[in-house]
């Protein structure tokens, strides 16, 4: 099975991804993550103002199999949430690094994306849990 | 059938059971009340309510009603049930009769200790037998169920270490492969939770362990076999390692059906640990309720139990039997309930534990894990099964194939209702892709358990002839394949009036 993995974003190991637009970045699940999570019900958003460390948990997704922590891939001040996911959670499922982005934050440190994954790596690091 | 066609035809299918709203007439009675002999006191105007939407029914209209909804029921009554985790094992019927003996069922728990002599020696008694089965210290029955015996447990470490001026000492280490209660046990206590992953055989990461233990841990809770269904391989460096660093050790002890009479926590190191005494001593559990969590202590945090316990206020002397009371642990975290824990499942558990006695309960486990080890052994040609080692009185297997495009372990789970069977737990633990966690019991025979591994590897055979077979089911139930997506988001919690629902 492949996952989409754009070359343009960057990836945590607890699948999340971020793409960077000049000093700000978006969040989401990959796509890997959001096919063993299934269809998406719910989504526990944060508030714009909130902070975000890198690595930890900033927001849970729910699905029909578990609830799960979604993790901070870089540390910021969260400047939008995206608020169609709570009447269209499943925006996750269908479009998880475009429509279904979770978060938009003010990078604080840029040096942090250093340590996350390209696209390969990533796709290498879900093939190997098959 | 063409789908309009099953359409159509379910359109004009009655419901399975109607609501008991739209049962009865109006005008209906069930009990004719003899007109009143007293004078007739008025409420104000403002508190009375005209017009009360109530079924109006009929005795037989509500025994018939109920009667034909219990028949949609599975439980262990009718048949086995795998439910990994959940020990749904036989509870004898024996249980009954004790629970609704008089002297027990009808006792009021605010009448005199000296009234209820016989309720308090069966808590002390059972107390005492708890803590020989765990190798503990003291035992408090306070808890009502699993979570709330974790609690206890992390609210007496926390109370331990600010006993001994150690406040900063706020994280407990949880392993991923722990109970899903266990971070969310922490978390209300108010501590922080650092989880740690698993190695490739399913044990605790003890690499892991090392980089996080220091002065700021108070504790680690672990489940002991896991969820995996495995008898934690390094249990005594972890022991030792996190009493290293000063922080303390708490075993969920969800899983003691897999270590009555074979292992004691207390003599592994553990601290502090709880009891389920729905799964592990037979009490009934099915829908939720009613539990009971009984938490030991060793002799550091004994002091610190939840009370009141019952204890000896006054010894016997031959034929003079003591005189029993209750009383509050020196420095116990306080009350966690009303009263002294479900008292009924008390006397449950008590009459299951005389019943077999010591060596009655150690062949309670050898036969829990015989049973699982069985049916791990006749199904890992056809399931994939993620540990290849000996398992304790539970086992997990993944629920797909690399050849059945498209079937999941839910697909396995509904199929397996149209043989007769509770589905095992689903997705659960998550660290395993696709997940059926199977826990078979004690209780049932070779005969159940082999009619169990016919009906899965039938189904892992169909999983590939037949996959739409799977997709589809269940086929035999009176309710088939629910749409879990749209129950979870639009949730009709109100039966009157009924909302308008998109079709």
């Amino acid at each position: 099975m492949a996952w989409k993995t754009p070359g343009n974003a960057k990836y945590a190991e607890s699948d999340e991804w971020i793409i960077v637009d000049g000093d700000s970045a978006k969040v989401g699940l990959t796509d890997y993550a959001q096919d063993h999570l299934s269809d998406v019900v719910f989504v526990d958003l944060p508030e714009v103002g909130d902070s975000v460390t890198k690595g930890e948990s900033f927001g849970t997704v729910e699905s029909v199999k578990a609830a799960s922590d979604v993790y901070a891939p870089a540390s910021g001040e969260i400047i939008a949430v995206n608020e169609a996911l709570d009447d269209e959670p499943e925006l996750i499922n269908s479009d998880p690094y475009g429509a279904g982005w979770i978060i938009e934050i003010k990078l604080s440190d840029a040096g942090e994306l250093d340590s996350l994954m390209d696209a390969a790596a990533y796709a290498k690091h879900c093939d190997e849990r098959e | 059938m063409t789908d309009e066609q099953t359409t159509q035809s379910n359109a004009t299918l009655p419901p399975l059971e109607p609501l008991i709203y739209d049962l009865g007439a109006p005008g209906r009675k069930g009990v004719n009340l003899p007109d009143s002999d007293v004078p007739e006191a008025r409420l104000p105007e403002h508190l009375v309510r005209t017009g009360l939407d109530l079924p109006e029914v009929s005795e037989m209209d509500v025994v018939r009603h109920f009667v034909r909804l219990s028949q949609f029921n599975y439980s262990i009554d009718t048949g086995f049930y795998p439910l990994g985790s959940c020990t749904m094992k036989y509870n004898p019927k024996l249980n009954e009769d004790m629970a609704r003996l008089p002297g027990f069922a009808l006792a009021h728990p605010l009448q005199d200790t000296t009234t209820v002599q016989g309720a308090l020696a069966l808590m002390y008694t059972l107390q005492a037998w708890l803590a020989e089965i765990s190798g503990m210290a003291g035992v408090s029955l306070q808890p009502a169920a699993g979570a709330h015996g974790e609690f206890a447990g992390i609210l007496m470490i926390r109370a331990y270490h600010i006993a001994n001026g150690e406040p900063n000492r706020t994280r407990i280490i949880v392993p991923d492969s722990a109970h899903g209660t266990n971070p969310a046990t922490t978390a209300m206590t108010g501590l922080d939770v650092v989880e740690i992953t698993s190695d490739n055989n399913g044990d605790v990461d003890l690499d892991r362990l090392r980089e996080v233990c220091d002065e700021t841990v108070a504790g680690m809770m672990i489940t002991v076999p896991n969820t995996l269904g495995v008898f934690e391989g390094h249990i005594n460096e972890i022991v030792d390692i996190v009493h290293g660093c000063g922080g303390l050790m708490y075993m969920d002890g969800a899983n003691m059906n897999a270590m009555l009479g074979i292992a004691k926590p207390g003599e592994l190191g553990f601290d502090v640990m709880h009891y389920n005494l729905h799964k592990t001593f037979s009490t009934p559990h099915g829908g939720g309720g009613p539990g009971s969590g009984p938490v030991a202590a060793n002799e550091k945090l004994l002091p610190f139990l939840p009370g009141p316990v019952a204890t000896i206020e006054e010894e016997g002397d031959g034929d003079i039997p003591p005189l029993y009371g209750l009383s509050m642990p020196e420095q116990s975290i306080g009350r966690l309930k009303a009263f002294y824990g479900n008292f009924g499942m008390l006397v449950r558990a008590f009459t299951y534990i005389m019943l077999h006695g010591g060596p009655g309960l150690k062949a309670v486990t050898q036969h829990a894990v015989l049973n699982a080890n069985y049916i791990r052994a006749r199904l890992k040609d056809s399931y994939t099964m993620p540990f290849e080692r000996i398992c304790g009185h539970e086992f997990v297997c993944e629920g797909h194939w690399t050849d059945a495009e498209g079937v999941h372990a839910l697909d396995v789970s509904k199929r397996l209702m149209d043989y007769g069977f509770h589905p095992p737990t689903n997705y659960f633990p998550l660290i395993v892709p696709e997940a059926l966690l199977i826990e078979p019991t004690e209780t049932e025979s070779k005969e159940a358990c082999d009619a169990f591994i016919e009906a899965m590897l039938t189904i892992a055979k169909e999983a590939k002839d037949n996959p739409d077979l799977l997709h589809e089911a269940p086929h035999k139930t009176p309710v088939g394949r629910v749409d879990e997506v749209r129950a979870a988001k639009e949730l009709v919690l109100c039966c009157r009036p009924i909302p308008a629902v998109e079709k």
